[in-house]
C-alpha cells in the first residue's frame, strides 16, 4: 500500500528526475505519507470538495457540513468556486475541516464528490487529487472524465439521484452533506439536528426531507471504505469559536472600532462587508448610505467624517482605481477615513471572484502628489477584525486615510475561529471642543496632528481643502506652506507609535519569511510543519505595510542566512516594494505566483526545504 | 439699539477676498447667498458649503461657516455624506456648470433622485473659467473657442429639466444681478424639504463678456411655481432660458435620514458568530 | 426680474432705517469693489472705491445720529423693499473690470446716487405722514448735491479712449 502511494504520486506529480522525486518524498515525508498511513484512523486535516451545476445546492450542502464540523468542536474553513452564471452556474464547495485551526487549503483533496461533472474543467486546478483521494460520483448522472481516473484517484459509485428520488422532496445535495458527514465520521445527530434548526424557515416538510435524506447518504458515506475520519477536537470546552469570513469580520472590525458611517457600492468581492454594515449601523446610531458609483462613496465617507462621524467604505480594484484621487482630498484636507480593498484578480475587471494581492502598489503608491497615507492589511481572516478596528483607530488618530488591503480569499472563506480577542482600540479625534477667533485647523503641531473643528462648533469654521493651503486653510501655493503642510502630514504618519501591531512574528529561526495579507495562512502551516521537522524557521505577516517599520523589520531579518518573500503577485510587488524600502540580504528571494490559485502550504514547505538545503 | 443685534449679512463673509474677476457674477450670487444666511438667521457654524472645482466653487471659504473644497464634479457626494451624518446641519453644495453637469453629471442625477435635505446652487456660466475659457455642457453649440473651433455642434444639457425628471424637489432659476430675487430663492430652497437645485446664471465677464447683457434679458418667470412636475418640465423646455423664478416647488418625502436609530453596543453582534 | 413693491415708511424711525441701510449698503459696496481692485492690483481705483466708501460711512454716521439716542428701529435686511432689486445706492457691482478708470467708477457712482435720489422722491411722492415727508425731502435734496457733485468730478476725469481694457497677456490658469 505505502509503496503503490508512492509511485502513484509519482505519476501523478509528472517529476522528472530521481532528484526531484526524492525531493518530493522529502516534502510529503509528513504531510503526504503520514497522511496515506493514517487513512483508516484519524487524520490531522480533511479536504473536500463538493461540486454540482445547475441549481444543484452544493454550497448549502458545504456550507451545513462546516455548520456541523463546528457544532462538532472541530475547525474547519469554506471556500467556493463558481461559474460566471448568476444563477444555475457549475460551483464547488472546497472544505478543509479538523480538530486544530486550519485557515488554508492544503494541494490535495482527500474527497471530491462529485453530484455531476459538467464543467469540471473549471476548478479542476483548484481541486487537485492524487491516488489517495477517494472520488465519489454517481454513475447514473455523468461519467468521470478521464483524468480523474488518470489521477489513479479510488472512484466510488453512488445513486446519489436515485436516492434524492426515492424521498419525498429529496434533494440531491442532502444525500451528498449525509454521505461526506458519514464517510468523515461525523455523529449523524449533529447534522440532522442543525438541518432542523437551519432549514426551519422553509417549513416541516422541507426539514423532515433534509433529514431523510442525510440519514439516507450518511449510511452510504460511512460504508466507504478508508475515508480518513475527523479527528476530535483540539480546542476546550470553555473556549468559544466563531464562524465567520472575513468580510464579516472586517464589518464588525469598523464597527467595534467606532465606525458610523458607511457609504457603499456594490462589488464582488466586498459588497458582504456592506451588506453586513447597513442593518448593523443602524442598530448603534450609525447610517449606510447607498452610492450612485466608486466616485460618490469614498466622497460621501469624507463628508461624513468631516462632519465628525468615522466613516468607511469598502471595494475592490476597479473601486479602488476610481477611489484614488478622492483618498488624495481626504490626505491633503486631513479627513480620517478608512477603505477596504477586498482585492481579486486583476488588472482591470480580471478575475473578480478570485483572490490575489496584486493592489499593493496601487494602495501604497496610488495616490498623485507626496500624499502619505496608511495601508494595513490583516494576517488572518480572523484578523479582518483586529486590523479594521485598528484601521478606524490610526485614521482618527492621524485624520488621514487608512486603507485595509483584505483580499477575496479572507472576504469570502468562511471559517471556524477561535473567538477574536476583545481589543480597545477605539476611534479617536484630536477634536476642537472650544475655539477661539485664532483657530488654526492645520496649525503646525509636534506630532503633526491638529485638533480639528467639527461643523456647529462656534469659532471653528474653516473650510477643508484639496488645495494647498496655509495653517488656517486658505489656499496657498508659497513654497513655505507647501513644505510645511506636506512635512506636518508625513510627520503625523511616520511618528505614530504602532506599537507591536506592525506584524505577526511566529518562530525563530535562520530562515525568516516575509508574507502577508492571506498568502501568511499558508506560510504559517508550512513553518508550523517544517518546525516539526526539525527546521527553524521564522515567519514575518507584516500588518503595517505603509508606512513600512523599517527598522523594526530590520532587527527581523538580521543575521538570517535566508529570507524568503513570498505573495500573490505575478510581479513581485511585495518584494519589490521591501527592496524600495529595506536593506534585504543578497541572498534573498522572491517566491511570488498571481492567483486565481492560491499559494498553498506545501508549495511554502518545498520553498523552505530548498532554502534550507533540505 | 438695545434689540437684540439681527444676523447681516456680512457676519457670513470671511475676510478672505475672492479671485474673481471684477464685474463677475459670483459676486453677486455670495452676497446674495450671505443675505440668504442671515435672512434665515442661521448660526455659521451650523451652515456647511461644500463645493468642487472651478471659479465659483471657490465661495465656500468666502463665507465664514464651515466649508469643503474638495475635487472637481463630487460637492454633492460630499454634501450628501456630510447631511446624512449630520442631518442637523444646513448643508448647500456649490458649484459651476463644468463641475456639476459634466464631471459630476451622475452625482447630479442621484443626488435629484435621492432627495436629500439639501441646497444645491450652481452658477451657470455656460463656460469653464478655471481653465480659459472651454466650452461646458451648458455652452451654446456655435460658441466659439480653441478647444472647440467653430463650436461644440452638442446639443447643450438642461438642467432644470434633467433636475426635474430626476425628482428634485424643488427648481429654480435665477439671475446673479438680481440680488434679492436670487436672496428669496435661495431662503426658500433652503427651507424647502429635500433637494432643492437653485441654477443662477452668473456672467463671467472675462470668457463671455457677451453675457453682460443677460441682464437686459431676464425676466421674471410669468406664472406662479407649480407643483405639477409634468406642467414644470413643459414650461421650462418651451421657454426662452431666461425665465427666473421658483419653477417647481414638489412635495416629495426627503431621504430618510433620521430613520429610528437604535444606540445599542458592538457586542450585540458577537451572537451572530458563535457556534 | 423681481417686482418689487416698494416701501411703505409710516414713521421717521423707519425712515430713517431706511436711509442708514441705504447708506450702509453703499458703503459696503464700495468695500467690495475697493477689494476687488486690490486683489486685481488697479490701486487707483481701489482708493477711489475706499475713499467713496468712506463718505458713506460718514453719512451713515450723521443719520445715527440724527436718529438720537433712541437709536433706529431694527428691521431686518430681508424686510426692506427696494424699487429695484437691492439697496438703491449700491453701486453696481456687474460693472466692475479690473482695468475699469475713475470716469468708470464715477459712472457706477452716478448711477447709485441716482437711485438713491429716486428711491426718496418716490417717497416724496408716496409718504402721508408730514413729518417723514419732510425728512424724505431732506434725504433726496442730499442725493440730488452728491449727484451734482459726482457729475461735477466726472468732468475732471473724462471718458477713456477706446482700448482701456487693453490686457497684452491672456487669461491665467488656474485650479
Amino acid at each position: 500500500m505505502f509503496f503503490f502511494i508512492i509511485v502513484k504520486s509519482y505519476e501523478y506529480t509528472n517529476l522528472r528526475s530521481t532528484d526531484e522525486f526524492c525531493d518530493f518524498l522529502a516534502r510529503n515525508l509528513k504531510t503526504g505519507i503520514l497522511t496515506m498511513i493514517a487513512q483508516h484512523g484519524e487524520q490531522a486535516a480533511i479536504s473536500i470538495a463538493l461540486t454540482g451545476s445547475g441549481g444543484a445546492g452544493v454550497m448549502t450542502a458545504g456550507g451545513l457540513l462546516l455548520d456541523a464540523v463546528g457544532k462538532h468542536g472541530c475547525y474547519g474553513l469554506q471556500t467556493r468556486s463558481v461559474g460566471p452564471q448568476i444563477r444555475g452556474g457549475e460551483s464547488a464547495a472546497l472544505l478543509r475541516l479538523s480538530g486544530d485551526p486550519v485557515e488554508t487549503h492544503s494541494a490535495c483533496f482527500d474527497i471530491l464528490l462529485a453530484l455531476d461533472w459538467n464543467n469540471y474543467t473549471r476548478f479542476s486546478a483548484e481541486i487537485p487529487l492524487n491516488a489517495s483521494s477517494i472520488v465519489i460520483t454517481d454513475p447514473a448522472v455523468d461519467a468521470a472524465p478521464e483524468t480523474i481516473a488518470a489521477a489513479g484517484c479510488t472512484m466510488v459509485e453512488l445513486p446519489l439521484k436515485e436516492m434524492a428520488d426515492d424521498i419525498s422532496g429529496g434533494r440531491v445535495n442532502m444525500i451528498a452533506l449525509g454521505v461526506a458527514a458519514g464517510a468523515i465520521g461525523l455523529p449523524l445527530e449533529t447534522v440532522s439536528g442543525l438541518i432542523a434548526g437551519k432549514l426551519a424557515s422553509k417549513g416541516e416538510a422541507a426539514v423532515r426531507s433534509s433529514v431523510a435524506c442525510v440519514e439516507a447518504g450518511f449510511e452510504s458515506g460511512r460504508a466507504i471504505a478508508d475515508v480518513p475520519k475527523l479527528a476530535p477536537s483540539s480546542h476546550s470546552e470553555a473556549s468559544v469559536r466563531w464562524l465567520m469570513t472575513g468580510n464579516e469580520a472586517a464589518a464588525l472590525g469598523a464597527v467595534r472600532g467606532g465606525i458610523r458611517f458607511a457609504a457603499a457600492y456594490p462589488i464582488t468581492p466586498a459588497t458582504e462587508i456592506l451588506e453586513w454594515l447597513a442593518p448593523a449601523l443602524t442598530k448603534v446610531g450609525g447610517t449606510l448610505v447607498q452610492a450612485e458609483d466608486e466616485l460618490a462613496s469614498i466622497n460621501m465617507i469624507i463628508g461624513a467624517s468631516f462632519g465628525g462621524v468615522p466613516s468607511i467604505t469598502a471595494t475592490s480594484g476597479p473601486g479602488f482605481a476610481l477611489m484614488t484621487e478622492a483618498i488624495g482630498l481626504a490626505t491633503a484636507a486631513e479627513v480620517p477615513v478608512v477603505v477596504v480593498d477586498v482585492m481579486r484578480g486583476g488588472p482591470s475587471t480580471g478575475i473578480p471572484t478570485k483572490s490575489e494581492q496584486s493592489d499593493l502598489n496601487i494602495a501604497v503608491y496610488g495616490l498623485h502628489g507626496d500624499a502619505p497615507h496608511i495601508v494595513v492589511a490583516p494576517v488572518s481572516l480572523a484578523d479582518c477584525l483586529f486590523t479594521t478596528q485598528w484601521a478606524a483607530h490610526l485614521a482618527e488618530a492621524m485624520q488621514a486615510p487608512a486603507i485595509v488591503l483584505s483580499d477575496q480569499f479572507f472576504g469570502q472563506a468562511r471559517m471556524i475561529v477561535d473567538r477574536p480577542a476583545n481589543v480597545a482600540f477605539i476611534a479617536e479625534r484630536k477634536i476642537a471642543e472650544r475655539c477661539d477667533n485664532d483657530y488654526a485647523r492645520y496649525a503646525v503641531t509636534a506630532d503633526g496632528v491638529s485638533p480639528m473643528a467639527v461643523p456647529g462648533t462656534p469659532c471653528g469654521q474653516y473650510t477643508a481643502d484639496g488645495l494647498e493651503h496655509s495653517v488656517s486653510g486658505t489656499p496657498s501655493s508659497s513654497a513655505e506652506d507647501h513644505l510645511k503642510q506636506l512635512a506636518k502630514r508625513r510627520t503625523k504618519i511616520e511618528s505614530h507609535d504602532y506599537g507591536v501591531h506592525w506584524a505577526e512574528i511566529e518562530g525563530e529561526g535562520d530562515l525568516v519569511i516575509l508574507t502577508w495579507g492571506s498568502t501568511a495562512a499558508p506560510v504559517r502551516e508550512a513553518a508550523r510543519r517544517a518546525r516539526a521537522q526539525g527546521a527553524n524557521v521564522k515567519t514575518v505577516a507584516v500588518r503595517l505595510l505603509a508606512p513600512l517599520e523599517v527598522e523594526t523589520l530590520h532587527a527581523e531579518i538580521s543575521g538570517a542566512r535566508g529570507v524568503l518573500v513570498i505573495e500573490q503577485t505575478e510581479s513581485a510587488q511585495f518584494y519589490r516594494y521591501l527592496r524600495s524600502q529595506c536593506d534585504l540580504p543578497a541572498n534573498t528571494r522572491a517566491v511570488h505566483q498571481p492567483g486565481p490559485l492560491m499559494i498553498k502550504p506545501e508549495d511554502v514547505l518545498h520553498e523552505i526545504m530548498t532554502e534550507l538545503g533540505r | 439699539m438695545n434689540a437684540p443685534a439681527l444676523p447681516k449679512a456680512s457676519d457670513y463673509k470671511s475676510e478672505l477676498k475672492p479671485v474673481w474677476c471684477p464685474g463677475c457674477g459670483d459676486y453677486h450670487v455670495l452676497l446674495s447667498l450671505t443675505k440668504a444666511f442671515a435672512a434665515l438667521k442661521l448660526r455659521p457654524e451650523e451652515i456647511a458649503v461644500v463645493s468642487g472645482i472651478g471659479c465659483s466653487s471657490r465661495i465656500p471659504a468666502y463665507t465664514n461657516c464651515y466649508g469643503f473644497h474638495g475635487v472637481h464634479g463630487r460637492a454633492l457626494p460630499l454634501g450628501t455624506g456630510l447631511k446624512v451624518a449630520r442631518p442637523e446641519l444646513t448643508v448647500l453644495v456649490t458649484g459651476g456648470d463644468g463641475d456639476g453637469f459634466s464631471i459630476g453629471g451622475n452625482h447630479f442625477l442621484h443626488a435629484c433622485r435621492r432627495n436629500i435635505d439639501i441646497t444645491y446652487v450652481v452658477m451657470d456660466n455656460r463656460v469653464y473659467g478655471m481653465t480659459k475659457g472651454q466650452p461646458s455642457p451648458t455652452t451654446e453649440p456655435d460658441w466659439d473657442s480653441a478647444l472647440s473651433p467653430g463650436g461644440t455642434g452638442v446639443r447643450p444639457f438642461h438642467p432644470l429639466v434633467i433636475a426635474l425628471a430626476s425628482g428634485a424637489n424643488f427648481v429654480a432659476r435665477t439671475f446673479s444681478g438680481d440680488i434679492k430675487g436670487t436672496t428669496d430663492t435661495i431662503v426658500q430652497a433652503i427651507n424647502h424639504p429635500g433637494f432643492s437645485f437653485v441654477e443662477i446664471l452668473s456672467p463671467c465677464v472675462t470668457f463671455r463678456p457677451d453675457q453682460r447683457g443677460w441682464k437686459s434679458v431676464v425676466h421674471p418667470a410669468p406664472v406662479e411655481p407649480t407643483d405639477d412636475a409634468a406642467r414644470a418640465a413643459r414650461r421650462i423646455m418651451t421657454d426662452d432660458g431666461f425665465n427666473v423664478g421658483v419653477l417647481y416647488r414638489g412635495s416629495r418625502e426627503p431621504y430618510m435620514v433620521e430613520r429610528a436609530k437604535e444606540t445599542g453596543e458592538p457586542a450585540q453582534f458577537d451572537g451572530m458568530f458563535e457556534i | 426680474m423681481t417686482n418689487a413693491p416698494g416701501p411703505q415708511i409710516t414713521d421717521l424711525g423707519e425712515l430713517l432705517a431706511y436711509a442708514h441701510a441705504i447708506e450702509v449698503d453703499a458703503m459696503e459696496r464700495y468695500q467690495l469693489l475697493a477689494d476687488q481692485m486690490e486683489t486685481h492690483n488697479n490701486r487707483e481705483l481701489a482708493k477711489l472705491f475706499r475713499e467713496l466708501a468712506g463718505h458713506e460711512e460718514k453719512h451713515a454716521a450723521k443719520i445715527l445720529e440724527q436718529a438720537g439716542e433712541s437709536g433706529l428701529p431694527v428691521i431686518e435686511e430681508s424686510a426692506f423693499h427696494w424699487l429695484g432689486t437691492e439697496s438703491p445706492e449700491a453701486a453696481d457691482l456687474d460693472a466692475a473690470h479690473y482695468r475699469m478708470t475713475p470716469w468708470h467708477a464715477l459712472q457706477m457712482a452716478l448711477g447709485a446716487e441716482q437711485r438713491a435720489f429716486a428711491f426718496f422722491d418716490h417717497l416724496v411722492n408716496t409718504v402721508s405722514e408730514p413729518e417723514v415727508k419732510k425728512w424724505a425731502e431732506e434725504f433726496r435734496d442730499e442725493e440730488a448735491e452728491h449727484v451734482e457733485l459726482v457729475e461735477r468730478l466726472l468732468k475732471l476725469h473724462p471718458e477713456p479712449a477706446e482700448g482701456w481694457d487693453l490686457d497684452d497677456d491672456p487669461p491665467y490658469l488656474q485650479d
